[in-house]
């Protein structure tokens, strides 16, 4: 009742319907916040398909829903990212639908350099965790590349120092690709530049470089923030051309720097690294022709010296055949002499030879050899008898010394031995038979204590069924007639009542009641 | 000669490779310990080996272009920058 009557009370306040409020509210709000700067934490941040930016912008109080709309988030400098501390500009307005609020950001910067340093370096940390700032993947620089490919401003102190270096080293040809090198073009034209270059033909109509430079001078960190982006970082990690990067003064380090082969201090560095100076490799070339032409003409030197040395001690030929020659003549001289005084001291010797050889000297001596010969055959005829005689009578002394009484004697000798062998033989047969049997007897004693007979002895009794020894009561039930074994003797019995059960033991009857 | 590649021909070499076999012929000469005839091989080599090192050093002409771009980005020719 009293809500009526305070309703009633309050009559005269106008009356809004939800959205005449809602619309009020808007313009309101609208009006007053039409171009704020808010700065705030990113929060949770979703990219939907549609291509808006939808984020929280929060402090340690309170929180304001954001948009960026499609258009403006492809123009964004730096990617809103969570945690990031920012500054968005834009203006206020409302979603009448759900009664919300929301900022519609136009521009997003990080806020202050600490906040741009903290997502470099995220970034930089993400980039070489995918390995794209590897030692390895940096490929060597050609020592004298043929095209060299610039991708800079076309215009600007930077590109004009790369070509008085180059000129003053090593003149090449050189291909510049321009491109904006600050602002939100930067990224994109840098990255597409070092693709386009990577995708010449290597034989087309553009010569394809055979080393790139990326180059720009020096300038803020914000100047210098397109060639942080990751577009441009993968771009010269892919990049199949050697790559030096030249970015800003030797100070500043952007992370195509990290992703290049080489980075040069300066774009004039940029140049010195990529040719070698011509002057001195023209000086180096003549000083390679000169050791070429000292080393043959000194190896035609040391031979020729060589050659001189042997030749020097080899003595001359006729120096070799003086000696011999001279020999030669004195003995060419002394030959016809001596030949003369040979033949004399032979005719000599012939002649004197020649004096003695009659007829008469030759008979004699046959003479002396025929009565040899004679007295040597009579010699022969009584030596055959004697050698006769001689030889029989040693036959005839050696049969006479031919007796039996020998043999005899030794056949006798060997019998009276056989006899003693088998008289010891049959004393030993004899002795190992007692003393087995003694064993013998030893071992059937044992067998009889350790026997079942025994223990007849001591009150058991075997009892039989026909031959089976019975070990078992149903087995001595089931029988006929059962043959006990005592001692002295057997007893035959016939097993009482067959028929009759045993009671069992272990099954008496309860004589009380079970406790369970 | 195993180690070295005689049989490359001499006009297709880049100047670097050139350069580095000039230098391994100079030092093989230079240690004399080689026999007259293929001294004179090498000096001969290495003679060719220089004029082409000379003729790459002497082909050194400045040739600056820019490229031009097509309405994608894409190069489409060169035309001639002068006056850097």
């Amino acid at each position: 009742m009293s809500d009526l009557i305070e309703d009633i009370a309050g009559g005269n306040a106008p009356e809004f319907t939800v959205s005449e409020l809602s619309g009020a509210v808007k313009r309101t709000i609208e009006g007053s916040f039409d171009h704020v700067r808010v700065r705030g934490e990113v929060g949770r941040v979703s990219r939907p398909r549609s291509g808006h930016v939808y984020l929280d912008l929060k402090d340690d109080r309170a929180c304001l829903a954001g948009v960026i709309w499609k258009g403006q988030a492809a123009r964004l400098e730096t990617m809103p990212e969570e945690g990031m501390e920012v500054i968005a500009t834009g203006r206020l307005t409302t979603f009448p639908g759900q009664s919300k609020y929301q900022i519609v950001i136009e521009t997003i910067a990080p806020a202050g350099l600490g906040a741009l340093m903290a997502m470099l370096e995220k970034r930089r940390a993400a980039l070489q965790a995918e390995g794209l700032f590897a030692p390895e993947r940096k490929r060597p620089l050609p020592f004298l590349p043929e095209v060299i490919g610039v991708v800079t401003s076309p215009s600007g102190a930077v590109i004009r120092d790369i070509l008085h270096r180059l000129r003053d080293r090593f003149p090449r040809r050189v291909l510049i690709w321009p491109v904006a090198v600050q602002g939100q073009s930067c990224a994109p034209e840098v990255a597409r530049a070092i693709a386009g270059f990577n995708a010449l033909a290597p034989r087309g109509p553009i010569p394809r470089p055979d080393l790139l430079i990326v180059a720009r001078g020096g300038g803020s960190i914000e100047d210098l923030w397109g060639f942080n982006e990751e577009a441009v970082v993968r771009a010269a990690a892919a990049s199949q051309i050697p790559l030096i990067s030249a970015v800003g003064h030797e100070t500043d380090t952007t992370l195509i720097d990290h992703a290049a082969d080489r980075r040069a201090p300066t774009p004039t560095a940029a140049a010195e690294m990529a040719v070698p100076v011509r002057r001195e490799l023209i000086a180096w070339a003549d000083g390679q022709g000169a050791r070429l032409s000292r080393a043959l003409a000194q190896g035609f030197g040391t031979r020729g010296q060589r050659l001189r040395d042997l030749s020097r001690a080899l003595p001359r030929p006729d120096t070799l055949t003086q000696t011999p020659r001279q020999r030669l003549d004195w003995a060419s001289q002394r030959l016809p002499a001596a030949l003369r005084a040979v033949v004399t001291r032979r005719r000599a010797e012939l002649q004197a030879a020649g004096s003695v050889l009659r007829p008469s000297t030759l008979k004699a001596r046959n003479d002396r050899c025929h009565d040899r010969l004679e007295t040597l055959q009579r010699r022969l005829g009584s030596a055959v008898a004697n050698g006769e005689r001689l030889r029989r009578r040693e036959l005839e002394r050696c049969a006479a010394r031919l007796r039996p009484q020998g043999l005899v004697r030794q056949r006798d000798r060997t019998r009276l031995r056989l006899e003693e062998a088998l008289r010891r033989l049959s004393r030993i047969a004899a002795t190992r038979t007692a003393e087995q049997r003694t064993r013998l007897e030893a071992l059937d004693r044992m067998r009889e204590s350790l026997g079942y007979e025994a223990t007849l002895g001591r009150g058991f009794a075997v009892v039989w069924s026909g031959d089976e020894v019975l070990t078992e009561a149903a087995a001595a039930r089931a029988a006929t007639t059962l043959r006990v074994q005592f001692r002295d003797g057997d007893v035959t019995v016939a097993p009482e009542g067959a028929a009759r059960p045993k009671r069992r033991p272990g099954r008496k009857p309860p004589a009380q009641g079970s406790l369970f | 000669m195993p180690d070295q590649p005689q049989a490359a021909p001499i006009d297709q070499m880049s100047f670097e490779d050139a350069m580095a076999e000039l230098e391994r012929v100079v030092d093989r000469l230079e240690h004399g310990d080689v026999a007259l005839e293929e001294s004179i091989r090498l000096y001969e080599r290495g003679a060719k080996l220089k004029a082409h090192c000379e003729a790459r050093l002497k082909a050194a002409e400045e040739r600056v272009e820019a490229l031009t771009l097509d309405a994608a980005g894409q190069p489409k020719g060169t035309t001639p920058v002068e006056g850097l």
